[in-house]
């Protein structure tokens, strides 16, 4: 939100700075002073939990690198020699690994609220589409980092999802194979595969930290978005960034960091695959070649349409469809509180997401492809299909006038709920803040 | 939360909740230094070449007069079985004669002089081990061949600018500041020894 | 949100969830595929709290040694790892035995050949074979695979380890065995290429334990999960000080939130 800058530099070096680069007052405006809408929820920490998650695989990464190796026939040893001899090793790899999944994690759930509020209306089209360009980044970089190990799964994953690329064969002859040798770098998956993969998966992180500060850059020009969809329209609707939202993602981070070291120290493995154990031999191939859980659901849609183009098509297809969200939604309401028709829909596309995941990891025959494929129709019916139509044929319920409105009138259904027992049909207690 | 106390609940509450904030900031600042040490402690030497810090030697193939070369820790040393006569030179030189009149020698104190018994193998005057980097600029002395230069004072020679190394490694002339620095080692019998 | 739609959907996942993470924790076999029977066992390492059995760890060690070793590389392995904290510790003195017990290829020398040496500490576990090729011309074309990180390499660890080693038992007659393989319940499959390893009294225990096909199974299992995980009991004295710390660190934001909150905003 441009708000009036209200930074007084102090100190004469502070005056000095402010002339020249005036990154104090930057800070301080945007992060500090910044007006935040006061009825956020905790869904809306995610954001902060994202740009942790970011910095610690950063972190975590660089420091790996200075002791993994690129090459066919030492980057499995490497691993092994950073979680046995390296000092904490084993801390770091098993946190960049877990990282990776809890970086995921967050940005689908950041994901699902911004569908469900609306975020992603007008005026915040390009801060969704820069945030769909950040879910493309994070995908080629963990698929990239993933076959750094040189495991089996590794390098099967490598082979088979680059191989799609050959799927262009069928539209210009020979297209598709000789881009596929252009990305391995040789007839198959080998030496200069790794090598490049390794060099890609160290730069791509850099451009996701660059798309995060357009993405904030974006998002504070009209300001967070906020349960009710509704603007801020006083002052006294918004609040200091510091120290209310700061205080409030700090417990939120805290609450994240416990899931995820538990995962670190009880159970570093269980979101990984025992097959990627194995070094990594082209002539076996494994029984199951399974990606990590969260591209299960793109590979259930890859798989679950017979065409290998059409395969390819649906499955970067599955994240295309969301560039054009923004402009499928024909609703002039944005948080689905007030949208009673779409509400079951969303949770039907949730459930299908999360159905898509299992089915990504069940072979692609009997029960599960045709459940797959109804998955599927779904996921692309609810963007192409529901969306444009629900918006123009729903009634939305009443929306309270302003943020202020629906924060009075929680405060009242409170109130009235500690006084006189909650009155049968009531609508539900207040929203957590 | 609505406080219809507020006034008065603002004055109590300010000072608990500054401790609290500042108790939960503390807390959490606590977490930093555990949380970078590793980040820092990895960059350490790792299990792998600190199991390498230490190698033991078999002198028993080195006869009198001969010299053999190995490496630790990334660095040449010089391994001498000194003949009688190379003793006796090194025992019989003055330390007034010497540019450095220090041992150098790891196991013993700093200030230790040169004398030839404080540069030999302890209780084993024939045994002379160096680390075989020319004090200068770094090269490496020759010497330990059969045929090479051993210099003026019958040590080592180093080629790049001169420096003259005698039978106890010290720096008798050239331009090298110190002696060759004798590594940490013990004998472990009299024909074992291990460095580092 | 409506936040009775939220609650009740809520509860009827972690409902379900509960359901179905209880039927899977009372079971006594893993939901194996193809019929694969893996037992569950009880093992010192499992749990947050879990750790190795030092004693275990050893006589595994022994049980490598004198059944696996001939056929089986560990080459993850050093020898120092032997004496180091955390595994077996067995005495350094005796680590060191271990290890000139093996010539270890080293080289070239003045004359540029290469030369065996009596092993060190520092040097990794002598593999039997010299490459996957040598391997196979002298087990009739099976690989055996190196055990070095085997216990993270199959599905259910441990328990899969255990059930195989123990697994072996006549082929039921409507089985056709192939030429050279041997029956075996836990592998996939049910035809795996080696003899059964273990038997009774095959291998001498010193310190009392039972010289049982069970605990010779049991004791090289547990070894096997240090040899693929020798940082575990670090990693649990570890996590429970960041766990701790982090809880705590929790529940003072969270009073520290609500505190902030209550002052300004309502």
């Amino acid at each position: 939100m441009a708000h009036k800058s209200n930074y007084v530099p102090h100190s004469a070096f502070e005056k000095w700075l402010d002339e020249r680069l005036p990154v104090v007052r930057l800070m301080k405006d945007q992060f500090i002073d910044f007006p935040t809408p006061r009825n956020l929820n905790y869904w809306w920490t995610f954001g902060g939990i994202l740009i942790f998650c970011l910095i610690a695989q950063i972190m975590t990464g660089v420091v790996l690198a200075m002791h993994y190796v690129a090459n066919e026939a030492l980057a499995f040893q490497s691993i092994e020699h950073i979680m046995r001899n390296v000092n904490w090793g084993w801390l770091i790899r098993y946190t960049h690994a877990v990282g990776a999944s809890m970086f995921f994690a967050a940005a689908y759930l950041h994901m699902f609220r911004g569908l469900y509020y609306g975020s992603y209306k007008a005026p915040r089209e390009i801060l969704w589409i820069l945030g769909v360009v950040i879910l493309l980044l994070m995908i080629a970089t963990s698929f990239m980092g993933y076959s750094l190990p040189w495991g089996q799964m590794s390098f099967w994953a490598v082979t088979v999802i680059t191989n799609l690329f050959s799927s262009f064969d069928s539209v210009i002859p020979g297209l598709g194979t000789r881009i596929v040798q252009w990305v391995w770098g040789g007839f198959s998956v080998g030496n200069p595969t790794l090598n490049r993969l390794f060099s890609l998966h160290y730069l791509l992180p850099f451009m996701i930290a660059g798309v995060v500060a357009l993405h904030i850059w974006a998002l504070h020009v009209p300001g967070n978005n906020n349960p009710t969809g509704i603007d801020v329209k006083r002052s006294s609707e918004a609040l200091p960034f510091h120290p209310y939202y700061s205080i409030k993602d700090g417990f939120a981070l805290a609450v994240f960091a416990i899931v995820f070291a538990a995962f670190v120290f009880y159970a570093p493995n269980y979101l990984g695959h025992s097959d990627n154990y194995i070094p990594a031999d082209p002539l076996v191939t494994p029984t199951h070649i399974v990606p990590e859980w969260y591209f299960l659901p793109f590979y259930a849609i890859l798989r679950a349409i017979p065409s290998k183009l059409f395969g390819v098509v649906g499955m970067f297809g599955a994240i295309a469809v969301l560039f054009v969200v923004p402009w499928l939604d024909s609703s002039p309401v944005r948080s689905l509180r007030y949208r009673p028709l779409l509400k079951p829909f969303f949770w039907a596309f949730v459930a299908t997401c999360v159905v898509l995941g299992y089915l990504g990891a069940m072979p692609p025959e009997g029960i599960y492809l045709l459940s797959a494929r109804l998955a599927t129709f779904y996921y692309f019916a609810f963007f192409l299909v529901v969306l444009p139509v629900v918006g123009r044929v729903e009634t939305p319920t009443q929306m309270p006038g302003s943020i202020t409105e629906d924060i009075m009138s929680n405060e009242q259904r409170r109130r009235a709920a500690l006084e006189g027992g909650t009155p049968s049909g009531a609508p539900a207690a207040p929203e957590k803040r | 939360m609505a406080n219809p106390n507020s006034t008065v609940d603002a004055v109590d509450d300010t000072d608990r909740r500054d401790f609290i904030t500042v108790a939960a900031g503390a807390f959490a600042a606590i977490g930093l230094g555990p949380l970078v040490w590793p980040m820092l402690d990895q960059m350490n030497p790792d299990a792998s070449a600190l199991a390498l810090g230490s190698v033991e030697i078999d002198l028993s193939p080195i006869a009198v007069g001969q010299a053999i070369t190995i490496m630790w820790r990334g660095k040449p040393i010089f391994i001498r079985n000194r003949a009688e006569g190379e003793i006796q030179a090194a025992e019989t030189t003055q330390i007034s004669a010497l540019p450095d009149r220090f041992a150098r020698n790891e196991n013993l104190s700093e200030d230790a002089p040169a004398v030839d018994r404080n540069r030999a193998g302890e209780g084993h005057e024939n045994w002379l081990v160096v680390i075989g980097i020319c004090t200068h600029l770094g090269c490496i002395p020759r010497g330990q061949r059969v045929g090479d230069s051993k210099g003026e004072f019958g040590g080592w020679f180093c080629p790049c600018h001169g420096s003259h190394y005698d039978t106890a490694g010290r720096i008798r002339k050239g331009p090298a500041p110190r002696n060759m620095e004798v590594p940490p080692y013990t004998f472990l019998s009299d024909t074992r020894i291990k460095i580092g | 949100m409506n936040s009775a739609d939220a609650r009740g959907a809520g509860r009827l996942a972690w409902v379900a969830g509960l359901v179905i993470a209880l039927f899977g924790l009372t079971m006594p076999l893993h939901a194996a595929e193809n019929g694969q029977i893996i037992r569950k066992e009880a093992w010192s390492f499992t749990g947050p709290f879990g750790i190795y059995d030092r004693a275990q760890l050893q006589r595994g060690f022994l049980v490598y040694q004198e059944v696996c070793a001939s056929c089986h590389g560990m080459e993850y392995l050093h020898y120092r790892n032997l004496s180091e904290a955390g595994g077996p510790e067995f005495p350094e003195a005796a680590a060191k035995v271990v290890a000139a017990s093996v010539e270890v290829k080293d080289g070239p020398d003045d004359q540029g050949e290469m030369y065996m040496r009596p092993g060190r500490l520092s040097d990794a576990f002598v593999s039997p074979f010299q490459n996957d090729q040598e391997a196979r011309v002298a087990n009739n074309g099976a690989l055996p695979p190196d055990l070095s990180l085997m216990a993270k390499a199959r599905p259910y660890g441990a328990d899969y380890l255990y059930s195989m080693l123990t697994g072996y038992a006549d082929a039921p007659t409507e089985v056709a065995m192939a030429e050279g393989m041997y029956y075996n319940t836990a592998f996939s499959g049910h035809q795996i290429a080696m003899p059964q390893p273990l038997f009774d009294d095959s291998i001498e225990y010193t310190d009392g334990t039972p010289a049982t096909v069970d605990n010779y199974a049991k004791d090289v299992t547990a070894f096997m999960m240090w040899a693929a995980e020798p940082k575990l009991e670090e990693r649990h004295k570890v996590g429970f000080r960041v766990m701790i710390y982090l809880i705590i660190v929790a529940g003072l934001l969270y009073v520290a939130k609500r505190r902030v909150w209550s002052r300004g905003a309502h």
